[in-house]
Parts: structure tokens; sequence; C-alpha cells
């Protein structure tokens, strides 16, 4: 009797015809389709994306050249190199970071004891060379001034699960 | 006006428009068959397929021709220069010839003649060569051994094929194609026939090497199958000679078993509208079938593709030939 029902089954192209009526239930549903550059998902405020060093609103930059970020960088993307400003203060001289190496873990940001480096929510910084994509402590520093309304505003929505 | 229909050469000149008259649509239609295919595919897979390249991407067709012409033809060292670019002629050529006898509507068949079927059987399995040709010259191990599996897949579903298509031979009593569709004035025959119509469709699917049966093309082990080596404008001859006998086969359905120019009943808003739309719509209706069946199921394994075709199909159709003559003669419906 098994067999048969199986026979039958094949003849009659049962399961065929029932996959293919839920292929023609999709045919019509609703598209998920985002036709990107114009639309786009929405981003979490733990998205890592392109790095920023920030400033404290008076202009002064907040790394202290404590180098946390750079020893635990897993990839080992970023450099320091720091000595005393003239007003005393512990600062960095260079803090370069090779994109082209960074994972984008978000390791540097967790470790910065003043969220100095934090990882931003643009994700569209693709270049046509290497060179354009070692950021030197300018960049970092000019896309902190650049997305500081929105660095800020991420920080404030994540702080209470961190 | 007699000049067209006496003179060789008013004869040639007429010929050369109708086949003009009936492949730039065909051509045309090849073209929007490949952005049918990704609309569709795209609708059951929950996106929007191409929308970029004019309104509802529409002239995607028309981009994508114009990128294949501008890459370079690149003919492998290894490969027999001549056979290996004669193939996807040949390819492209029979897919375009074996439009010759396909009737579009009452007597609009370019050469209407007595055998139109055989031809027509006869020009699909000469397609076997192209695949063959392309798969040897090339000296590529995936080439020949995609050749070689099309050629085995081809030949084994002719066979059902062929007596599927006796079946509806039996039911007409004439070869000819226009013939056989006014023979499905009072039913189509995909009505009284209907395990031969699907065993029919599921055989033109694996004559046209299509999804399920897209083996020699499986692109998991064997890279493109037999066309691999091609590229440019030999790889889109191949291209429109594939997506050409996806229409022609779509159409050999519709003439035999859906009533090709035949209104589905022969009533007021129904015959109003012209034969060759209603032909159009059905290999339309055809081809989405050809597409939806590509989106449903992954493809075959090679062993369950011959067991398919040799210990299902063939003793199905054969069977169901035996029982058709045999009702046919003892009700006394042999037509004359």
């Amino acid at each position: 009797m098994a067999s048969l029902d199986r026979v039958a089954r094949s003849l009659l192209l049962t399961e065929i015809v029932s996959g293919m009526a839920l292929t023609l239930k999709y045919f019509f549903k609703k598209k998920v389709t985002l036709n990107y550059p114009f639309e786009r998902g929405p981003l979490g405020p733990r998205f890592k994306g392109e790095h920023a060093l920030r400033r404290y609103p008076n202009g002064e930059e907040r790394c202290i050249a404590c180098k946390l970020c750079e020893a635990v960088c897993p990839a080992q993307a970023i450099t320091i190199e720091a000595e005393p400003r003239e007003d005393g203060s512990r600062r960095t001289t260079r803090y370069d970071i090779d994109m082209t190496k960074c994972i984008y873990c978000g390791l540097c940001e967790e470790a910065c004891p003043v969220d100095a480096i934090v990882e931003g929510p643009n994700m569209e910084f693709a270049a046509e060379t290497r060179e354009e994509l070692i950021f030197t402590k300018e960049k970092l520093l000019d896309n902190g001034d650049r997305w500081e309304p929105i660095l800020a505003e991420r920080l404030r929505l994540d702080a209470p699960y961190r | 006006m007699d000049f067209f229909f006496t003179h060789p050469l008013g004869i040639l000149i007429l010929t050369v428009v109708k086949a003009l008259a009936l492949l730039v649509p065909l051509l045309v239609g090849v073209a929007y068959l490949t952005y049918a295919e990704r609309k569709v595919l795209a609708a059951m897979q929950l996106r929007k397929g191409p929308n970029v390249v004019g309104p509802f991407g529409l002239f995607q067709p028309f981009a994508d021709a114009i990128k294949m012409l501008m890459k370079e033809t690149i003919v492998p060292t290894g490969a027999n220069r001549v056979l290996f670019l004669l193939a996807p002629m040949l390819t492209f050529a029979l897919a375009m010839i074996a439009w010759a006898v396909i009737p579009v509507n009452d007597g609009w068949a370019i050469a209407d003649i007595n055998v139109g079927i055989l031809y027509l059987f006869a020009i699909s399995s000469l397609g076997v060569y192209g695949v063959i040709i392309a798969g040897w010259a090339s000296n590529s191990k995936y080439a020949f051994l995609g050749a070689m599996r099309s050629a085995a897949q081809m030949v084994s579903y002719e066979v059902s094929m062929g007596f599927v298509i006796v079946t509806v031979l039996l039911c007409v009593g004439s070869l000819n194609l226009t013939e056989i569709v006014r023979a499905q004035s009072t039913i189509w025959f995909a009505i009284p026939l209907f395990p031969m119509f699907v065993i029919f469709f599921i055989s033109t699917l694996a004559e046209t090497n299509r999804a399920p049966f897209d083996l020699p093309e499986g692109e998991s082990e064997l890279v493109a199958g037999f066309f691999v080596e091609y590229s440019s404008m030999s790889f889109a001859l191949f291209f429109l000679g594939e997506y050409a006998n996806m229409i022609l086969m779509s159409a050999l359905t519709t003439i035999l078993f859906l009533g090709g120019w035949l209104p589905p009943i022969d009533i007021a808003p129904f015959n109003w509208v012209p034969g060759p739309v209603w032909f159009v719509a059905k290999i339309c209706l055809c081809l989405f079938t050809f597409i939806w069946v590509r989106a449903t199921f992954p493809r075959y394994r090679y062993d369950q593709l011959m067991r398919l075709g040799w210990k299902v199909f063939l003793p199905l159709s054969l069977g169901w030939l035996v029982l058709t003559a045999f009702v046919l003669k003892l009700a006394g419906w042999l037509p004359a």
C-alpha cells in the first residue's frame, strides 16, 4: 500500500505541483529589494564603520596616546607615536590606521578610556589606491569633526548597554 | 503583384521578407526572454531583478548585447579554429531555420510543408551537433564532459518525445503542422492526451538543457559545460540559440497540445482576438512555465535524469501510444 501511495504520488506529480504552487505564491509577494544608493536599511548605534578621532567640546583632542588601541588591535593596523606637547600634556604625534588591514572588530573603541577613537556609521569610503586608505591623524580628526553630532548621539544611545 | 508569386526572383524576395518578418520579432523575443527570465526568477526569490537600465530595466537586454559585442573573441590555442567558430553558428542557424515551418496563424507559415513535424524533429536532433562540435573543438575537459552529457541527454529524451509526437499524429492523421492545429478546433490535445502533454513538456525541458535538467552546464562541476571556452559573439550565438530553442519548443508544445492560434473557446469575445495573438500568448505561458520550473527545482543527478528518460518516460509514452491507437481504432475515431 505504501509503495502504491509512493508511485501514485510520483506519477501524479503532487510534490512537483505543490512546489510550483509555493514559488507562484512567492512570485506575487512583496519584494524585499532595497534600491541601495537611494534607499538604505537602518543602522544600529553600534555599527562599526569608518574610524574617527573625537575632540572635547572646547576643541582639545581626546586622545592621550595611551596606546591601548594599538596594543589591542588584532590586525595591528594602528601605529602611534607620542611625545609631550609644549604645555606638558601627553599627545600623539602620529596616529595612523591602515584601513586595508583593519578588520572592523571595534576593539580599539572598546579599549579607549576617553572615547577618542570610535567607529562611525560611514561605510562608503572606498578608494582607488592603497595610499588613500592609510588614514593619518589629520584625516581621523577631520572625520571626527565631520561626524561629531552623530557620533555623540550613537555613544549616548549605546551607553546603557556598556 | 504576379511578380512575387510566379517569377523566381519575386518568390525569393517574398520569402526573404517573410523570413525577416518572423525572425526579427523572434530575436527581439529572445532578447526579452532573457530579461523576463531574470525578472521572473527575481520575483520568485523576492527580489526586483534588473530595474536600472531604462524604465523597469527594459533596456537591459540591449545593454547586455552591447557589452557582449565589445568583448574580445578568444580562441584557445589548443582549439580547432574552424570547428570552434563553426559550432556556435551551427547552433544559432539551426535554432533559426526550424522556424520555417511554424504556423503562426492559419496559413501563416513560411514553408507549409506536409512533413513539418518531421522537419522540426530532424532540426532539433541536429542541434546536438552544435553542442558536440563545441565541446570537441574547445579541447578542454570541462567542455568535452559537458558536450557528452548534453548529447546523451538530448538523444535520450528525443526518444520519448518521438512517441509523444506519434501519439498526436495518430489523432490528427497528418504531419502538417497547420493540419495538427486545425484538428484541435473541437478540443485541444492537452485535455484528452494530458499525460502525454506533461511528458512532452518535461522532455522539452531536458531537450533544451533547461533546469532542472541543465546538467550539461552544471556550473558546480563543469564551470559552464560545453561553452566554457567561448566568449564574446560566439558565446552570444550559443546564448541566442539556446533561448531561441526554448521559444521553438514552446511553439511546438503550443502547436501539438494547446491548439496553436485557436482561441480557448470559439465564442464571441475570444474569437475576436487575432490568431497570432493567441499563438504568442500561449508561447509566453509555456516560457513562463519554463522559468517557473527553473525557479522551483534543484538540478537532477545524472543517473536520475537517465532513469527518468529511459525507465519512466519511455515506457509511459509507449504504453500511452498503444492505448491511444487502440481507443482510436475501437471507437472508430481514426482520422481518414
